[in-house]
């Protein structure tokens, strides 16, 4: 197979993922193609399946209807389902990222910060102790984290810097999938731009897929090329980001594209 | 039974046939599967928690009525723990028992492993506290269980790091965590790295119990073990730079002993035998042999 017929399929293929919990749906239907180098945001109020559909991408749930396809490395497209656990836990700390809103979830809050980013890389077998802290120490100060705090532990780290920290701690193996749960939520407004500053640009630089669940209209405006917009568990609309949000097709949409407060 | 020496009151080593037999089956697998911990049906034993419960159970599993049991406690045959095992053993078993490393057939051990080189009719068992490396580090038992099952042990390495980054150099100075035979990591109980070399490719069979947390795992004869450490920061004995001030010892591990209020001290071997066997004779009615060998 020629790279560029490869690079054309897409990364991540969701084909009708439906979970539901007991009588409670938490997504219905939901299908997308993820291409390599795209950021799709996934906006929707509170309760309307988001984080469901993120869990269920990252195979941390399992659905009950639907699969989820992604390709490799080595350029063939798998089934998540018939991946054993162990090659999905690879693929979780090398080709994947994680960010969680609260970084305390997503951080070992007892290590100091560098041995947070170097995990990953201990992990895949680094065992030059120099070369792990000079990695570490680089990405620190890629997500503009001050060097000097590298052997602190993250529990003294403000809002900002933890989920700064995350992020480099995700990044430094390189992955291709980064997925995203309200990753400002909870920093006041000047630190989140900051933050969608350093993410926009990472994005571009590393020519990351990424996809970045949502409740801030905003958020989505400044990194993502797609938009999916959920009410209920179901994927009411999608389209271009601009597009969308620009010209809200459905009723929803429009109202939570109007609710947005205009300073 | 053969040799009924031991109380009348109790089964011979205190445990019932069942129970012996129970645990047996677990040293089988901990052999068949070296440095993986399986879980065994541990029991109430007439002794605390912290006390060696653990290492009681295997040593009474495994007790035959014509061995000879040595206990360490910290190297020591004359401390508190090591001569109550003892003891519990005499009356329960009726072994004989000893001080001598070289004469033994089970060792039991604390946190110790003898300096006189162990042979292939020797068994070591060590009492064990924690018996999971991964304990500290990560709080979820099944989570550390999966780990180990996918042999995901780059935890470890976070642990050494911070060592390093906090101290210069890989501060971890007992239950320094091995490799055992390329694939499970393991804690060696809390004896000190000083002691991990011996562990590999070791002639005897050594066992491992805890009895709180309710594991055994061993490491058969002739096993690879590996202390894990960096590339640039390279695994590293450690004992006192001194020598001992009973026998003149240069290469055992040293206690320090503060001998007065104002700072005074001296270092001596840890592991008693040894010392009192390079002293000579002399040397060796300095330790009270302290019970009779018979109950």
């Amino acid at each position: 197979m020629n790279l560029a017929a490869t690079e054309s399929q897409p990364l991540l293929i969701a084909e009708s993922l439906s979970k539901s919990f007991g009588r409670q749906v938490g997504c219905r239907n939901v299908s997308f193609d993820l291409h390599e180098g795209e950021v799709m945001a996934v906006v929707g109020e509170s309760g309307s399946g988001k984080s469901t559909l993120l869990r269920l991408l990252s195979m941390q749930m399992e659905a009950d209807r639907g699969r989820v396809f992604y390709r490799l490395r080595d350029g063939a497209t798998r089934d998540l389902t018939t991946l054993g656990e162990a090659e999905l836990r690879f693929l979780a700390r090398t080709d994947w990222g994680f960010v969680h809103q609260d970084p305390t979830l997503g951080l070992r809050m007892a290590v100091s910060g560098g041995a947070n980013v170097g995990e990953r890389l201990m992990a895949v077998g680094w065992r030059h102790y120099g070369e792990i802290r000079q990695a570490a120490t680089d990405w620190l100060s890629r997500v503009e984290i001050d060097t000097a705090r590298i052997d602190d532990r993250p529990t003294t780290y403000s809002g900002g810097m933890r989920q700064r920290l995350q992020i480099a701690r995700n990044l430094v193996t390189q992955p291709r999938l980064v997925m995203m749960d309200e990753p400002t939520g909870g920093l006041d407004v000047s630190v989140q731009a900051r933050l969608l500053d350093l993410l926009r640009n990472l994005v571009a630089v590393l020519k990351l897929s990424a996809v970045i669940v949502t409740h801030d209209l905003a958020v989505a405006r400044l990194l993502s090329h797609r938009i999916m917009v959920m009410k209920d568990g179901e994927v009411i609309e999608s389209g271009l980001t601009d597009q969308v949000l620009d010209d809200p097709r459905e009723p929803y949409t429009q109202l939570l594209v109007s609710s947005i407060l205009q300073p | 039974m053969n040799t009924p020496q031991h109380a009348p009151a109790y089964n011979f080593a205190y445990l019932d046939e069942q129970t012996k037999r129970m645990i047996r089956r677990a040293i089988l697998k901990a052999v068949a599967i070296p440095g993986y911990q399986v879980p065994f049906a541990s029991r109430e034993m007439p002794m605390p928690y912290g006390w060696g419960t653990g290492g009681v159970q295997v040593t009474a599993a495994i007790l035959g009525a014509d061995d000879v049991l040595k206990v360490i406690d910290q190297g020591a045959d004359d401390t508190t723990n090591a001569v109550s095992i003892r003891k519990f053993f005499q009356k329960t078993a009726g072994v004989k028992t000893t001080t001598e490393t070289a004469e033994a057939t089970i060792i039991q051990t604390r946190h110790r492993i003898p300096e006189t080189p162990l042979t292939a009719r020797q068994i070591l068992v060590f009492q064990v506290p924690i018996p999971d490396p991964l304990r500290y580090l990560e709080p979820r038992e099944t989570e550390t269980r999966r780990m180990h099952a996918l042999a995901e042990y780059g935890l470890m390495h976070v642990k050494l790091y911070e060592d390093i980054a906090r101290h210069g150099h890989i501060a971890t100075t007992y239950a320094y965590p091995v490799k055992v035979d390329g694939r499970y990591v393991m804690d060696p109980s809390p004896t000190p790295k000083f002691d991990n070399p011996k562990m590999h490719d070791c002639a005897a069979l050594q066992l491992f119990g805890a009895g709180r947390e309710k594991r055994i795992y061993a490491i058969p004869p002739h096993t690879r073990v590996v202390s894990l450490d960096f590339d640039d920061h390279p695994f590293e004995r450690y004992r006192h730079d001194d020598t001992c001030a009973l026998c003149g010892a240069k290469d055992s591990y040293l206690d320090e002993i503060v001998t007065d209020d104002r700072g005074s001290r001296m270092f001596v071997c840890s592991d008693t035998d040894y010392c009192e066997g390079r002293r000579g004779d002399a040397g060796r009615t300095g330790t009270p042999h302290a019970e009779a060998q018979t109950p």
